[in-house]
């Protein structure tokens, strides 16, 4: 009686999972194999893909363009993900410890909760070099206008600046969460020890913080290497390609210069190398799960 | 365990439903034909300044052809071409769109263009009422993928009161000279259009370069391959092509010596303190600049001029004839057209349109209200009448296009959007004193040159 139940069971949760499982073949997996497919073609959108083998592959390779993008993207997940956890961390213990205003948490969250694009226009007049308030206030204090967007060397650092400024409050807002679930008794104990709130940081919370910074450094690092809506908005991959990063390279070939089949090669690679970083950090979030336990 | 299933139950049921409504949203209509012969064409264009025109010639076409419906799509220019390429892919293009001589290229390559050249002769189109060689940007091989709608040209604009305060006679503007050494009496009026923060101008020994206020020019490095907007038109002063041969020319000749001599005069420019330097220039348009009085003089397209002369406008502007170099005065002339899909159902149709977008008809509405000037030469003469009688000075743009070898056509070939960043690539790092300019435009050069092998 039991057995047949169970079974029972199994059957009915098929059906319930059918809807997911469809959607996920048709939006995930037929566009995947699709775009598995279209990589080792020649296809401009307008002619029959016809299949030139590993022929895109070994142009990417030979593509400086591709390798530059791949490193300016790499310049732009140090930036950002370096500033971004920093100030995070930061503005997190300082919610944790300080003060736990309701308002500011929510305050902290409206950068994040603004659309990319609103937010990529808002900077570009800020920091616009002759027009911007920003630069009008650094001439003012007599340091000359800076070309954010314009001067090749500061492009990248301003675009991951004002990304940084629009996830900083998520990710503070994520790091609390964690820091929440660190016993109170133990900051007791340690400032009855004499230790001062550095010191506090370093051995209680930020050890104890580690499976939930994991976390957070997967999640915001896989964003950060699809960075696309604020250059798009702002620099257009200028000046010179100093911000063409990896998706918006992907997105020149596909719909500027219609070479689909080039374009899905590089998105292929880039695919596999974000799945390479997930697996290792998947290791080592796996690796720290047991520190509060 | 009972409490998670459930709540894997109420998403599932969410998700279900969400389906459900995603299919329902997809089963709009898209039926072209209805009953009784009636006929829809849809015709796709991407200047919201110029859809109320195109709607007021729909109106009439409709008139003379009442089973016929225009249905106008207008979307804006960064999305038009990959919107209309989609579609082209999806096998549900308009019939009819609106077609620039950087892009349409392609689309004659992957044969999405009707040859509208046995129309053309059946129905006897006269092909010499248009502007000057309009027509022939649109042919390849004996066939014709399009009849010219319109046609701009470039021209000075200038800051009418901060060039009168800095004691300069409009009048002077018309026959400005330019060479890439001294830059001729063009570089003494920008020198003079200069203010530093002190109100010295750059004649001036104690002009401070540091603090400009106004420059005296505003340059455009985001131009592509062509330098419609600035270089291109000082190149063709000194006498460089583009090409072998335009349209549909396969050898780009950018490693021209004289193209490097024209970016190094900007470059000039810049390390006078006249321009703003890249590195440091805006992000906005040059027009947002120069209503912000951040700039005297630049170089603008008819299709600017009620930007520059409209309500809109925040100071008052006026327009120049371009300055004529060695060579003379040459500016960049280019021509939209109406193409015709190749999958269209309604074909016949579809050319009556075209036909009548290209006809005296629409052109005469389209110069009458004053945006652009059609491609028919009286059709233009509207649209200096109706730019007159609301006291606009446009003449400069007109003058050029009807000066003998006065202007030049702007590269049609194929791989036009990748050409376009490549040289504009080459030409920022050159500016930007990355490289120097001979060697930049020799490698873009090449690299162009690759695309066509």
């Amino acid at each position: 009686m039991k057995t047949t139940k169970r079974r029972d069971d199994r059957r009915a949760a098929w059906w319930f999972l059918l809807p997911v499982l469809v959607g996920f073949a048709v939006f995930y997996g037929y566009p995947a194999i699709r775009g598995l497919w279209y990589s080792v073609t020649d296809y401009t959108m307008l002619n029959q893909p016809s299949f030139v083998g590993a022929d895109n592959y070994t142009e990417l390779a030979q593509d400086g363009q591709f390798w530059h993008s791949l490193l300016v993207t790499v310049w732009y997940v140090v930036l950002n993900i370096g500033s971004q956890t920093l100030l995070a961390l930061g503005v997190a213990s300082l919610m944790h410890r300080l003060t736990r205003s309701t308002v500011l948490r929510a305050a902290l969250l409206l950068p994040w909760l603004v659309p990319n694009v609103t937010v990529g226009l808002l900077w570009m007049w800020l920091l616009d070099t002759n027009l911007g308030f920003v630069n009008n206030l650094l001439t003012s204090l007599g340091v000359g206008p800076v070309g954010f967007f314009t001067d090749a060397a500061w492009a990248m650092p301003t675009v991951a600046a004002i990304n940084t400024w629009a996830y900083t409050g998520y990710t503070a807002l994520l790091l609390y969460a964690g820091m929440l679930q660190i016993p109170q008794y133990l900051y007791e104990s340690a400032a009855i020890d004499g230790a001062n709130e550095w010191r506090m940081f370093r051995r209680i919370t930020l050890p104890l913080l580690r499976p939930v910074l994991a976390l957070v450094l997967v999640v915001s690092l896989i964003g950060s290497f699809q960075i696309f809506d604020t250059i798009a908005v702002t620099t257009f991959g200028g000046p010179v390609s100093a911000t063409r990063v990896i998706y918006y390279f992907i997105y020149e070939q596909a719909f500027r210069y219609f070479h689909m089949g080039y374009a899905a090669a590089a998105a292929i690679c880039l695919a596999l190398i974000l799945g390479v970083l997930t697996a290792i950090q998947m290791r080592l979030l796996r690796a720290s799960r047991s520190d509060l336990a | 365990m009972i409490r998670r299933s459930r709540a894997g139950t109420a998403l599932l049921s969410l998700a279900m439903a969400a389906g459900l409504a995603g299919l329902a949203a997809c089963s709009s209509d898209d039926s072209g034909d209805e009953a009784g012969g009636a006929v829809t064409l849809d015709y796709w264009l991407w200047d919201d300044n110029q859809k109320a025109s195109y709607q007021a010639c729909a109106d009439a076409f409709k008139t003379a052809n009442p089973n016929i419906t225009i249905r106008i799509t207008q979307s804006a220019w960064d999305q038009y071409w990959q919107n209309l390429t989609t579609q082209l892919a999806a096998g549900e293009a308009p019939d009819v769109w609106t077609n620039q001589g950087s892009y349409y290229p392609q689309f004659v390559t992957s044969g999405q263009i009707l040859d509208l050249q046995p129309y053309v002769d059946a129905d006897k189109i006269d092909l010499s009422q248009y502007q000057g060689g309009l027509a022939d940007l649109f042919t390849k091989d004996g066939a014709r993928y399009g009849l010219p709608k319109d046609w701009d040209t470039m021209a000075l604009v200038f800051n009418t009161e901060h060039l009168k305060a800095q004691g300069v006679d409009a009048a002077s503007l018309k026959d400005l000279t330019w060479n890439p050494t001294d830059g001729g009496t063009f570089e003494q009026l920008i020198a003079k259009a200069t203010v530093d923060a002190n109100g010295k101008n750059g004649l001036d020994p104690a002009f401070d370069k540091s603090k400009v206020k106004t420059f005296g020019f505003l340059p455009e490095f985001k131009d592509g391959s062509q330098g419609q907007n600035g270089w291109g038109n000082f190149a063709a002063s000194l006498g460089f092509t583009y090409l072998d041969k335009n349209p549909w020319g396969t050898q780009y000749k950018y490693d021209d010596p004289r193209l490097a001599q024209v970016i190094d005069w900007y470059k000039s420019l810049i390390a006078k303190g006249y321009s703003p330097a890249l590195d440091k220039a805006s992000t906005l348009t040059n027009d947002a600049l120069m209503n912000a009085g951040k700039g005297a003089i630049t170089i603008t397209g008819s299709w600017m001029i009620n930007s520059y002369l409209g309500d809109t406008a925040k100071l008052k502007f006026a327009f120049a004839p371009l300055p004529a170099g060695p060579q003379g005065r040459k500016s960049a002339i280019n021509g939209l057209s109406d193409a015709i899909w190749t999958g269209t159902e309604h074909k016949d149709e579809a050319w009556k349109w075209v036909k009548f977008l290209a006809s005296p008809d629409c052109q005469n509405i389209v110069g009458g209200n004053a945006v652009v000037f059609p491609a028919i030469k009286d059709a233009s003469e509207k649209a200096l009448e109706a730019h007159k009688s609301k006291g606009r000075d446009v003449q400069a743009f007109i003058d050029e296009a009807a000066a003998p070898g006065g202007t030049f056509f702007l590269p049609i070939t194929d791989h036009g959007s990748e050409v376009s960043q490549i040289v504009q690539d080459a030409i920022q790092s050159a500016v930007l004193g990355q490289t120097d300019s001979a060697s930049a435009m020799k490698k873009a050069n090449d690299q162009v040159n690759q695309l066509f092998k």
